[in-house]
């Protein structure tokens, strides 16, 4: 079962892995999810499961998300997301799902929000070479020709500057180095996109 | 967020043990565990604290010796579980946080 849960970034230490060798870990805090909705093929077209998770002040969801939220019978949730499965019958609304659906020696894919950069020229934004700051050059970090001469156009998809990062990555294979229930927080291995306090999904790993 | 780092000194609070306090320049002595095969032995190295570096559970500390004529220096992590403990040899007042100066003296024994 692929079951995603929704944490935030909290920051990086370093951690201590079995053989006592020190990894780049970050922690991750990660929210409760109640389950709002079974979708079922019959009816919905497919099978998934509807989750809430983080919490948020009654006055502050609308009326008709809110009415959503009643009818499963839960309080209200910050972020409701859907995650697809193969059984949805195996699962109920109002199902909890915690911290400890992870295990340690797990792995995991995280999803975020790249951290925001701006408009960045072609050397950060994708990786040129710059040229060399003296011995005559000219042009130190620009971006050279647009395409072959006589060609009359530029090919679409051309790298050049522009807006770079607030992008969604996807980290694959992290090993969980340990789950804390007790304070809900999760150690990865490596690292995660986004800055600290950004929101982060991560989805359990199929065997 | 606030309380952020609060939440990861909290699990780093687990590394946290008694660890006797030492400056650069200090002669120490710690004991790494290594395995050979199935067997763990413990194996020190005594040496000059070149460097502390980092802080709380991340502190690393440079430690350096002169084996066969050869000088060696080891950096590890402080609260390293591959450490059975550290002990403090001799102590000096040196001035510096950074004794470098310490690679060109012959006879460390004897500084301070």
């Amino acid at each position: 079962m692929a079951l995603e849960l929704i944490g935030k970034k909290v920051g990086m230490t370093q951690w201590f892995d079995g053989e006592g060798r020190s990894v780049p870990a970050t922690v991750v805090l990660v929210e409760p999810a109640v389950v709002v909705q079974v979708k079922a093929p019959e009816g919905d077209g497919y099978a998934a499961l509807q989750l809430g998770a983080g919490a948020v002040e009654e006055r502050k969801v609308t009326k008709p998300v809110l009415g959503h939220f009643r009818r499963a019978g839960v309080s209200p949730r910050r972020h409701l997301f859907e995650v697809r499965v193969g059984d949805p019958g195996a699962f109920s609304v109002g199902q909890e799902f915690g911290v400890d659906v992870f295990a340690p020696g797990e792995r995991v894919d995280v999803t975020g929000v790249s951290k925001g950069r701006g408009f960045q020229g072609t050397i950060k934004r994708w990786g040129f070479s710059s040229r060399p700051k003296s011995h005559g050059h000219k042009w130190i970090r620009r971006p050279g020709t647009a395409g072959p001469t006589g060609f009359r156009k530029v090919i679409k998809g051309k790298k050049y500057p522009g807006h770079y990062g607030a992008d969604r990555i996807t980290v694959q294979n992290l090993e969980v180095l340990k789950v804390d229930v007790e304070r809900r927080l999760l150690v990865l291995r490596g690292s995660v996109p986004g800055p600290r306090t950004g929101l982060l999904r991560i989805r359990k790993r199929d065997a | 967020m606030t309380g952020m780092d609060d939440l990861i000194h909290a699990l780093e609070a687990e590394y946290k043990r008694e660890i006797p306090e030492f400056r650069p320049g200090d002669i120490i002595r710690f004991y790494e565990r290594v395995s050979e095969g199935a067997r763990e032995r413990l194996q020190p190295f005594e040496g000059v604290v070149l460097k502390i570096s980092g802080s709380g559970t991340r502190t690393m500390v440079t430690v350096r010796k002169v084996a066969a004529g050869v000088g060696v220096e080891r950096t590890v992590p402080v609260y390293s579980p591959k450490l059975e403990r550290i002990e403090v040899v001799k102590r000096h007042g040196i001035r510096k946080g950074r004794p470098y100066w310490l690679r060109r003296v012959a006879r460390i024994h004897k500084i301070g």
